[in-house]
């Protein structure tokens, strides 16, 4: 049978030795997914400006589109971007199945909606007064935008932290469009995909020692989303001017 | 022009970016990529990493290996998506090559299947011939008190892989219907690896089909802890080949620029070099006391050892050679 406090206390050697290989596969998750968040903030961001600011007919049903998508199973992502990227596909001339590459856009594609979805949201929650007030004060179209933005820098962040802990807690499209590829020097081969080998060969503690690294990850994340909306509340407020004239207009009006 | 636009702008140029980096990178600066794609019977061994690690020490070659069931890789190998696949499976390989997706087989190892079980053995099938103890566990299976399907004696692959083919012939030779079979209550489909099978069977105490290379691997390392009740006989021979996925394919010209042939050829070529077949046939000999594969390179131009050479012939060659003349791509070597 297998023997888990073994295992566990075996995990814990390796992770305290600074095995190689086990941190090998923890920075390639990490690389990987960070690189995912960044690529799809990058897009995701405007779009869910886009869809915030712009009236226009069925804004609803985006809305509730991207909102649905946050619950897309990774396989089935996984399986269309294999079938997309396979070299019999539609983009197979690019070669890139099997790469890093492929993870990373498919792992940004994964977290878009969740981007978009709360974006939105936390751009629609701002008080469209600062927007007013930005332009009474001179601002043009697009510095009134960004002066939005940053008042809903909160709910931003907070889409990005979930969003990195849905890509690195991902296994459909790393195991799928990645190959799980352990040696060479193209490796594809991270956190979710290696529990999985090493549990499948009957290396358990290496399996064990991963999923704990995983956890730790996962939690630090989320321990660090706490006391970001903590403390950058209070920074939001200061950097923002026109939250602070905002609130002295009010006052004057007072 | 809006903020949203312009940082659309931004976005657009990074993704880009990633993209032609990854381009750029793989085709100028990285070593020629390999794809294997391959079974995982041959993969959780561990075998594999250690034929890498010789192979890339030696060539200026990636070696990708795609761990996969027989099945997988097969339809890898028709999308275009491996190089060379490495199975154990050879009517699926017999028909690979007829429709003119693989080229030059060579058969490579072999070793045996066994039937796993309980340590108690209730089926009784213990020194039985494969129809009897298949007899005997559908007797078991139809006589359980539990017919909820809570109980399940016999696990199976069920993912179309090499040893779930031999399986299903197996079944066929004692006389069922496999389809029939697989409906039944007491019979579970793993849909998995050969190593999480293992696994499934032993929590449930069931009887199973397995190889005997990731077993003994699994069973000396303790992780699982049913015994091999039935050992080598002809119906239970396991043959690996490797197959290089033809370049040229009529059918889809576009596809099969990409395949790398020629390294393909020389990582056959490799593996059936004497050096490769003794690591192969060494491979675990310390850790479990006996060998996991066997190299059949040697083997089938000596003609002995017997009966082992004839049952290879029988199962795994088609019209009395490893790989008839018009399934050929050069390379006439590998069969004088």
């Amino acid at each position: 049978m297998v023997d888990i406090l073994g295992g566990i206390a075996k995990a814990f050697e390796l992770i305290v030795s600074g095995d190689p290989e086990l941190y090998g596969i923890v920075s390639r998750s990490l690389l990987f997914s960070g690189t995912a968040v960044i690529l799809a903030a990058l897009w995701g961001t405007p779009l869910a400006m886009l869809i915030a600011f712009k009236d226009f007919r069925g804004k609803t049903v985006i809305k509730t589109f991207f909102s649905t998508l946050i619950g897309l199973p990774t396989v089935v992502l996984g399986l269309i971007l294999f079938l997309i990227f396979s070299r019999g596909g539609p983009l197979g001339f690019l070669g890139l199945l099997y790469t890093p590459a492929s993870i990373i856009i498919g792992q940004a594609i994964l977290v878009t909606p969740i981007l978009i979805s709360i974006g939105v949201s936390a751009i629609e929650s701002v008080d469209p007064e600062i927007m007013d007030l930005a332009k009474t004060l001179g601002a043009s179209e697009s510095q009134a935008q960004i002066a939005v933005l940053k008042e809903a820098i909160n709910g931003i962040l907070l889409s990005n932290i979930a969003s990195f802990n849905r890509a690195i807690a991902e296994l459909g499209v790393v195991l799928l469009v990645g190959g799980n590829i352990a040696g060479g020097g193209n490796r594809t081969d991270v956190l979710t995909t290696a529990i999985s080998r090493y549990t499948q060969r009957g290396e358990i503690d290496f399996a064990i020692a991963l999923g704990i690294l995983l956890m730790i990850i996962i939690f630090a994340i989320n321990l660090v989303v706490v006391i970001a909306r903590k403390a950058n509340y209070i920074v939001a407020l200061v950097k923002s001017p026109f939250s602070k004239m905002k609130r002295s207009v009010r006052e004057t009006e007072r | 022009m809006q903020a949203w636009q312009k940082l659309l702008i931004v976005a657009a140029l990074a993704t880009i970016i990633v993209v032609a980096g990854t381009l750029v990178y793989f085709n100028y600066f990285s070593k020629r990529r390999l794809f294997i794609s391959t079974t995982t019977s041959l993969y959780d061994t561990g075998l594999l990493d250690e034929i890498e690690a010789d192979y890339e020490a030696t060539h200026n070659v990636d070696l990708n290996i795609v761990a996969v069931g027989t099945g997988i890789a097969i339809q890898h190998a028709k999308n275009g998506d491996a190089d060379v696949v490495l199975v154990h499976s050879p009517s699926v390989e017999k028909s690979f090559l007829e429709d003119g997706y693989g080229v030059n087989r060579k058969i490579i190892a072999y070793n045996f299947f066994t039937i796993i079980g309980p340590e108690d053995d209730p089926a009784g099938i213990t020194g039985k011939t494969i129809t009897e103890a298949l007899d005997d566990i559908v007797a078991y299976g139809e006589s359980l008190a539990d017919q909820s399907g809570q109980t399940q004696i016999w696990v199976s692959r069920g993912d179309n892989s090499g040893t779930h083919s031999k399986e299903k012939s197996l079944w066929s030779k004692a006389g069922y219907d496999y389809e029939s079979i697989a409906e039944e209550r007491w019979y579970a489909s793993a849909g998995q690896g050969m190593g999480a099978t293992l696994n499934v069977a032993n929590q449930k105490e069931a009887y199973c089909l397995a190889d005997i290379g990731t077993y003994l691997k699994f069973y000396s390392d303790g992780t699982i802890s049913l015994p091999a009740l039935i050992l080598e006989e002809q119906s239970l021979l396991n043959v690996y080949s490797v197959m290089a996925v033809n370049p040229t394919v009529p059918a889809n010209q576009t596809i099969h620029e990409q395949i790398n042939f020629n390294d393909a050829m020389d990582f056959i070529q490799y593996l059936i070099s004497p050096e490769t077949q003794q690591l192969i046939t060494n491979y675990g000999k310390d850790t479990y006391g006996q060998s996991l594969f066997t190299g059949a390179v040697q083997p089938l131009i000596d003609d002995t050892p017997q009966p082992i050479v004839s049952w290879i012939q029988d199962y795994a060659f088609f019209d009395g050679s490893e790989c008839p003349p018009q399934y050929r791509n050069g390379y006439a070597e590998l069969y004088t």
